[in-house]
C-alpha cells in the first residue's frame, strides 16, 4: 500500500519536474549575471579562479551566511550528543598495525596538502571548504588509527572563533575604507597569476579554511567519542 | 542531456527511499542520494560542451590586448560556486540528523520508525 | 578518444543508479552505507568532466571520506540491521 502511494505520488512529481525542466536550454551558451562574472572577472579581482573570485567577492555575504549554517548545525550536533550518558557499552577496537604506520607516514602531508590548497585558493582548484574539508579528513585518519586520540575542544572552538571573526573584521574594514561589505578593495590588487594577488580574497579564503577544518573535526570528533570520561 | 536525466533518476531513488523505507538510516541515505543527484542537476546545467573550466591560467582565454576575458571558452562558474557550498552544509545537516538517529536509539534500543508511536493521532 | 571518454561516462553513469538501486534495495545497512559513499566517488569523477574541478574535490574528500565514516558511526553505534 505504501509502495503504491509513493510509486504514484513520484509519478506525478516527476512529470511535473519533466515538465519544467524541458524548458531549461541544457549545453546553450549562457547570458546574464554569469557573463558579467566571466567577463570582467580577472578585472576587477585579479584571482585566476573565477570560482573564487564569486564564493568570495561577488558572492561573499552568502558565503558568511553558508558558514553561519555549519556552525549552527555542528553546535546542534553537540549538544543533542552531549548529555547522551546510554552508550557507555560502545567500545573503539584496536587497528592493525598498516593504518598506524600509513597515518603517521600520510597525517603531515595531508595536512600541507590541506594548507597549500587553500592558501593557492585564488589560483588554482581549491580554496578554504575543499582544504578545510581535506584537513578534517587527515583528523578522521587520526581517529581511526589511534583508541585513544582526542582533540582539544577548546582550542578547537577558539581557532574556529578567530577565523570567523576575522572573515567579519575583513568585511567590516571593506565597509570602512570602501563603500560596501567585503568590498575587495582594501588591499592592493596585485597582478594576475601570482601568489600575492586578488586583494582579501586569500586572507578571506585562509579564514574560511581554518574555520571548516575546526568544524568538521570537532564534528567528526563528536560523533566518535563515546562518554565524556573516557 | 544523459547527466540530466541522471540526476534526475537519482532524486527519484533518494526520495522513493526517504518516502517507503521505515529504517530511519535508510531513509537519511535516501536524503544523502537526492543531495548528490540536486548537485549534479546544477553542475550540469553551466555545462557547455567544448569549453574549458573557470580557471583562466592561459593567456589565449583572454580577448587580445584586454584584461577581459573570452566568454565563449569558458563554462558556467556561477551553479559550481553554488554547489560548493551546498555539499558542505550538506555533510553537516547529514550528520545533525545521524546525530538525533543515536539519541533515538537511546530511548527506544530501535531504529524502525514503526516503534516510535507516540505523536501518532 | 573523446568518443571513449563519453562511452566511460555513460559507463560511470550506469554504474552511479545500480549503486543508488542497490543502497536501497540491500538489508545490509553497513553494505548500503559504502555504495552511497562509493555514489560521492563516481560523482566526483563525472564533476571532473562536467568541467568542476573545484566540486570535484569538495565532493572527494567530503562524500566519499568523511559522510562515509559519520554514517559507519553511526550504524555501529545503533547496532543497526534493518528487519
Amino acid at each position: 500500500m505504501r509502495k503504491i502511494v509513493a510509486i504514484i505520488f513520484l509519478t506525478i512529481v516527476g512529470l511535473y519536474m519533466l515538465s519544467l525542466f524541458a524548458q531549461i536550454p541544457f549545453g546553450k551558451p549562457y547570458k546574464g549575471v554569469s557573463e558579467h562574472y566571466v567577463e570582467k572577472g580577472i578585472e576587477e579581482n585579479r584571482g585566476s579562479n573565477l570560482v573564487t573570485s564569486i564564493v568570495v567577492n561577488y558572492r561573499g555575504f552568502d558565503t558568511l551566511g553558508e558558514v553561519t549554517v555549519l556552525f549552527l548545525a555542528a553546535t546542534g550536533l553537540s549538544f543533542l550528543l552531549f548529555s547522551c550518558k546510554c552508550l557507555r557499552e560502545f567500545k573503539r577496537i584496536r587497528s592493525s598495525l598498516v593504518l598506524r604506520t600509513a597515518t603517521d607516514t600520510l597525517f603531515p602531508l595531508i595536512l600541507v596538502f590541506g594548507a597549500y590548497i587553500f592558501i593557492h585558493g585564488h589560483l588554482t582548484p581549491g580554496g578554504g571548504f575543499q582544504g578545510g574539508s581535506v584537513i578534517a579528513s587527515g583528523v578522521m585518519l587520526l581517529f581511526l588509527a589511534y583508541r585513544k586520540f582526542h582533540v582539544n575542544h577548546k582550542a578547537l572552538s577558539t581557532l574556529e572563533s578567530l577565523a570567523g571573526i576575522s572573515f567579519a573584521g575583513i568585511g567590516l574594514l571593506g565597509l570602512l575604507y570602501a563603500k560596501s561589505f567585503l568590498a575587495n578593495s582594501v588591499l592592493p590588487l596585485g597582478q594576475w597569476n601570482k601568489l600575492f594577488s586578488a586583494g582579501v580574497i586569500p586572507l578571506i579564503y585562509i579564514a574560511v579554511g581554518f574555520k571548516v577544518g575546526a568544524e568538521l573535526s570537532g564534528l567528526i570528533a563528536d560523533m566518535i567519542s563515546t562518554t565524556k570520561e573516557d | 542531456m544523459v547527466f540530466f536525466a541522471a540526476s534526475l533518476l537519482l532524486i527519484f531513488i533518494g526520495l522513493y527511499a526517504a518516502l517507503v523505507k521505515r529504517n530511519l538510516i535508510k531513509i537519511i541515505i535516501g536524503l544523502s542520494i537526492m543531495d548528490t543527484g540536486v548537485n549534479m542537476l546544477i553542475i550540469s546545467l553551466g555545462f557547455v560542451k567544448g569549453r574549458t573550466a573557470p580557471i583562466i591560467s592561459l593567456k589565449e582565454l583572454f580577448k587580445k590586448g584586454t584584461w577581459l576575458v573570452d566568454v565563449s571558452k569558458v563554462v558556467d562558474p556561477l551553479p559550481q560556486a553554488l554547489v560548493l557550498t551546498a555539499i558542505v552544509i550538506g555533510v553537516a545537516v547529514t550528520a545533525m540528523a545521524l546525530s538525533v538517529v543515536i539519541r533515538m536509539y537511546s530511548v527506544k534500543k530501535s531504529i524502525e520508525i514503526d516503534d516510535f508511536k507516540e505523536l501518532k493521532w | 578518444m573523446a568518443e571513449l571518454l563519453q562511452y566511460f561516462m555513460l559507463f560511470l553513469i550506469v554504474l552511479m543508479l545500480a549503486l543508488a538501486l542497490f543502497a536501497v534495495k540491500t538489508k545490509d545497512l553497513l553494505s548500503a552505507v559504502i555504495a552511497s559513499g562509493f555514489i560521492s566517488l563516481v560523482a566526483s569523477i563525472v564533476y571532473l568532466y562536467l568541467q568542476a574541478p573545484d566540486v570535484a574535490m569538495t565532493e572527494a574528500a567530503i562524500g566519499a571520506g568523511i559522510t562515509t565514516l559519520i554514517f559507519v558511526i553511526t550504524v555501529r553505534k545503533t547496532k543497526g540491521k534493518e528487519k
